[in-house]
């Protein structure tokens, strides 16, 4: 057994209410910035183990970083309606909503959850700052708008334990709880609202409480969670579990409309695979103009996941004389695309997926080059040159287990 | 003696060593004459006090083109830009505001005060990126003449308005409303933190006789937006050393280009012959000759001191006369035996590292302006400063400290005069300012330089004492900087040039002017 020995440093940063623990806990001390919070990029020394706890048994995140708003009134649905692409009003009590925003070119500022807590209140989650786009949309209607980001912490719990792990300690059993809803719970006795939602594409569930509640939560589920091989999971997991899942990350996977500064940076909800998510046949709502014009003509884009081959990419390897190097955490380099040696896309993000076994990407591809069995040639760099090297065009989300929507 | 120049440059400040070097890299022989004995112009280190070196009068360095610093290789002659990392603003309740290099701690700081402009200052960032962007090319563009319809300036014309349609309606909207509104009026529509709004307005009151609530105001605010450096907007640089290494890094290169370079030679006269300039006439009364004679100075020493109004057509020296180059302000410059505490952060800390704003509200900024107005120096000044010997301790004896502390406002036509009392009672009221927020300063001036307007126009050659040769309004830029018809770096005198900030796009250690005269000379050089 090696002595633990203490490392810590002051930080600027703001620390999430569950730092005195995640701190102990980060062997690696490998932090990453999360809107202005110290984050754990991973808490063991060798992070995979975090990613198959994600897929195997339980991975416990910190995302109080996330932006939370409580936005409630007898206009708050109206409000939503008039910000978010999806119909909120058919957001039925307790029920979530995943929904991007557009800006009045129908470009996206931002995606999160949208969260029916109670009649006429709802929280909205996001990536980026809203407070203040939600203000200035809210004129003239009667709706109070709350930032809770610094005083609501927010814990996920992902895995195929997860349900097993709150059930043992909930004062309400969650086996009823569907995909994308949530309800007011007690854990031990910390009252709490868990969402069934994540950011991994597997059963899982994101845990909502006041910050005060924070250790003694973090406690009871790391405690409870034991004997289930509970992890706390760090961000490299989560990027691997996300990639997989299919879903975007900001800044990363597309650059919010209020931070481009070329047109070109910008993308429609269609050129990032959520036309799903655009109900053009609600009332208006903000870019509907463009998004109805941009539905007729076609999106000149499409977001796509694609698998990087297997075979001739072992073969460059072998050519002189290296068994495959693959990516041992998520890369998020922009990575050109190319058919017949004209670039038609860049991959944003991709990794190596350990249970697929396939290196994956999530990748902005011309919409002629879109569909699914697409050949495509993808850069890799392997030992300092480059090559070209086949890819194909997948089904989204590459990792999509029944266990994620599924009631038992 | 008379030895026969390509070129002679009036005036040793940095767009002429810009331009001297510029045509020595393309092979002419050149003369810089300057009539101080240090090189630089307003950029220029001094050691003021013994052991204490200050950049006399321009502090910072932002504009400085890229390309500049390519061509004339002036990190290998010196020049040495260190990141000037806040902007602190103390506030009278002993808060403060900072504006950090870090995105994250600037975004948690404004949300202290008020998370809806926490918010708003990234998208307020992006816009100025974006207009930053589009105006870039009109600055580095020559101006074309309007008035005149050759093809060549049809041709330019054409250019510039395809630019402007190209920014797309709501950029377009955005940079009329730039170029005309006041300061005020524009930040009042993205942000509600006073303090914010006034700090950030200052950089559209410096070197201008504006306050933030005249118009015109916001696009000096974007002219000081537009600095970049290494590629990155927005970017403020402190030089090691101070802005006279910059100065000093030109001129190195421009002697190694084989320019000569002469210090103590006042020009007093621009020699004209038939109509064409054939060199310049010193006070002494040395002469020497050259093909074209280039000055550096500002629009009315250039026209109106340099040569005979004989030569001279009336209605551009009417133009001239009416070109306004008020001055607006002052510079304290002091030697300390320690480091400034500030009540609302005591202590050193980073936010000694950066710029220190005096700008508490409109009010306090606006106030001050009115006393210019009526002929009085503000007795509450906004204060623009920075501590060099944080970042550069060489500026001070070791454990000692300069402080650099750009003042306004300081009318160049004061009640009375400016005279030795009145500069006293200036500077006794910067400092005076600045002990409300740092009560310990009067306790550790060691020394104090006090320059007013007409300081800076006796001792540095500004007239009436403006840093920018004349404000940056938008009667006098682009095409009408410094008058119409003659934007384009040439004069009515055949064969002689101006190159100084009086001409576009103006003001700043950008250098720029220097560059486009030498390129305009250089292409009618055959």
């Amino acid at each position: 057994m090696t002595e633990s020995r203490l490392f810590a440093g002051k930080t600027e940063l703001r620390l999430t209410p569950f730092h005195a623990r995640t701190a102990e806990l980060c062997q690696a001390q490998e932090w990453r910035r999360w809107s202005g919070y110290l984050a754990a990029s991973a808490y063991d020394l060798t992070p995979e183990n975090e990613y198959f706890a994600i897929r195997t048994t339980a991975g416990l995140l910190d995302v109080t970083p996330l932006h939370k708003y409580m936005i409630s009134g007898r206009d708050a649905a109206p409000l939503l309606n008039r910000i978010v692409t999806r119909n909120i009003s058919k957001c039925k009590l307790h029920q979530v909503m995943y929904t991007p925003w557009c800006d009045e070119k129908g470009k996206v500022i931002d995606d999160g959850t949208v969260q029916h807590l109670e009649e006429n209140k709802f929280r909205l989650t996001s990536a980026d700052p809203n407070l203040h786009w939600l203000t200035e949309n809210s004129s003239g209607m009667d709706v109070k708008i709350r930032d809770d980001s610094e005083t609501t912490a927010a814990l996920a719990l992902q895995g195929p334990n997860s349900r097993d792990i709150l059930n043992q300690i909930s004062t309400v059993n969650l086996d009823k709880l569907k995909f994308f809803c949530l309800t007011h719970v007690k854990l031990g006795d910390i009252p709490v609202t868990v969402s069934r939602t994540g950011y991994t594409g597997d059963l899982g569930y994101e845990i909502w409480t006041e910050r005060e509640n924070a250790l003694a939560m973090w406690d009871l589920i790391m405690e409870t969670g034991k004997p289930h091989g509970i992890t706390p999971a760090g961000i490299y997991a989560l990027d691997i579990a996300r990639i997989e899942a299919g879903l975007i990350l900001i800044e990363v996977d597309y650059i919010s409309a209020h931070h481009a500064i070329i047109d070109a940076r910008e993308s429609s909800p269609y050129e990032l695979g959520l036309g799903w998510a655009v109900k053009l046949k609600k009332g208006d709502f903000i870019g509907k103009k463009a998004l109805l014009k941009e539905k007729r003509q076609g999106p000149a884009w499409q977001f796509q996941t694609i698998e990087i081959e297997w075979i001739p990419l072992e073969k460059l390897y072998r050519n002189i004389g290296l068994p495959p190097q693959l990516p041992t955490t998520a890369w998020r380099t922009s990575t050109p695309i190319y058919v017949n040696k004209r670039q038609v896309g860049y991959a944003t993000s991709g990794c190596w997926s350990p249970l697929l076994k396939k290196y994956i990407a999530l990748a902005h591809l011309e919409t002629e080059y879109s569909k699914i069995g697409t050949q495509l040639k993808f850069e890799v760099k392997v030992e300092h040159y480059r090559h070209l090297t086949p890819a194909t065009v997948m089904r989204k989300p590459a990792f999509d287990p029944e266990r994620k929507r599924s009631c038992p | 003696m008379s030895r026969r120049y390509d070129a002679i440059v009036v005036g040793g400040g940095h767009n002429g060593l810009v331009a001297a070097a510029y045509l020595a890299r393309a092979g002419k022989t050149v003369l810089v004459l300057e009539r101080r004995d240090v090189l630089g112009g307003a950029a220029v280190s001094e050691e003021v006090f013994p052991g204490f070196t200050f950049s006399v009068c321009s502090y910072v360095v932002s504009l400085l083109k890229s390309d500049i610093i390519r061509d004339l290789q002036l990190s290998r002659h010196g020049l040495e830009l260190l990141p000037l990392e806040s902007t602190f603003t103390p506030l009278p309740n002993d808060d403060y505001l900072i504006r950090w290099a870090d995105h994250d701690k600037t975004r948690q700081e404004l949300y202290r005060h008020s998370p809806r402009d926490a918010e708003q200052y990234d998208r307020f960032g992006q816009l100025m990126n974006q207009i930053g962007m589009a105006v870039k090319p009109i600055l580095e563009m020559v101006p074309p003449d309007p008035s005149r319809l050759s093809f060549a300036a049809l041709r330019e014309l054409v250019k510039l308005g395809r630019h402007f349609k190209s920014l797309g309606q709501e950029k377009f909207a955005a940079l009329a409303k730039l170029m005309t509104m006041s300061a005020a009026d524009l930040l009042d529509e993205w942000f509600e933190f006073e303090p914010l709004k006034a700090t950030i307005s200052a950089s559209g009151i410096i070197g201008t006789f504006m306050g933030p609530r005249s118009p015109g105001s916001a696009y000096v605010m974007l002219h000081h937006y537009m600095g970049d450096i290494d590629g990155v907007f927005r970017a403020w640089g402190f030089q090691r050393g101070g802005t006279g290494e910059v100065s000093m890094s030109i001129a190195r290169s421009a002697l190694e280009l084989g320019a000569d370079i002469k210090t103590e030679a006042p020009v007093s006269k621009l020699m004209v012959q038939n109509g064409k300039a054939i060199g310049v006439a010193l006070e002494n009364g040395d002469e020497f000759y050259s093909k074209v004679v280039i000055s550096g100075l500002d629009p009315k020493l250039t026209f109106l001191k340099l040569v005979d109004e004989k030569e001279l057509p009336q209605d551009f020296v009417t133009s001239i006369r009416n070109f306004r180059i008020r001055g607006s302000s002052g510079k304290v410059n002091l030697a300390l035996d320690a480091l400034p505490n500030f009540t609302a952060i005591p202590g050193y800390g980073p936010h000694l590292r950066g710029a220190i704003s005096i700008s508490p509200s409109y009010d306090y900024l606006e106030t001050a302006y009115d006393d210019a107005k009526y002929g009085n120096f503000s007795r509450q000044p906004f204060i623009d400063m920075i501590l060099p010997s944080v970042l550069d301790p060489a500026m001070a004896p070791p454990g000692k400290h300069v402080m650099s502390c750009f003042v306004q406002y300081a009318p160049y036509d004061l009640n009375g005069g400016w005279n030795d009392a009145q500069r006293e009672a200036f500077g006794d009221a910067v400092v005076d300012a600045i002990a409300q927020f740092a009560p310990n300063i009067k306790d550790i001036i060691l020394h104090r330089q006090v320059l007013t307007p007409w300081d800076l126009e006796n001792t540095f050659g500004l007239t009436e004492g403006n840093i920018f040769h004349g404000e940056l309004s938008l009667q006098q830029l682009f095409f009408l900087r410094p008058a119409a018809s003659w934007a384009d770096y040439r004069t009515p005198i055949r064969g002689y040039y101006q190159c100084g900030s009086g001409t576009h796009p103006g003001g700043g250690i950008s250098g720029a002017t220097g560059q486009m005269a030498a390129t305009e000379i250089l292409k009618e050089w055959r």
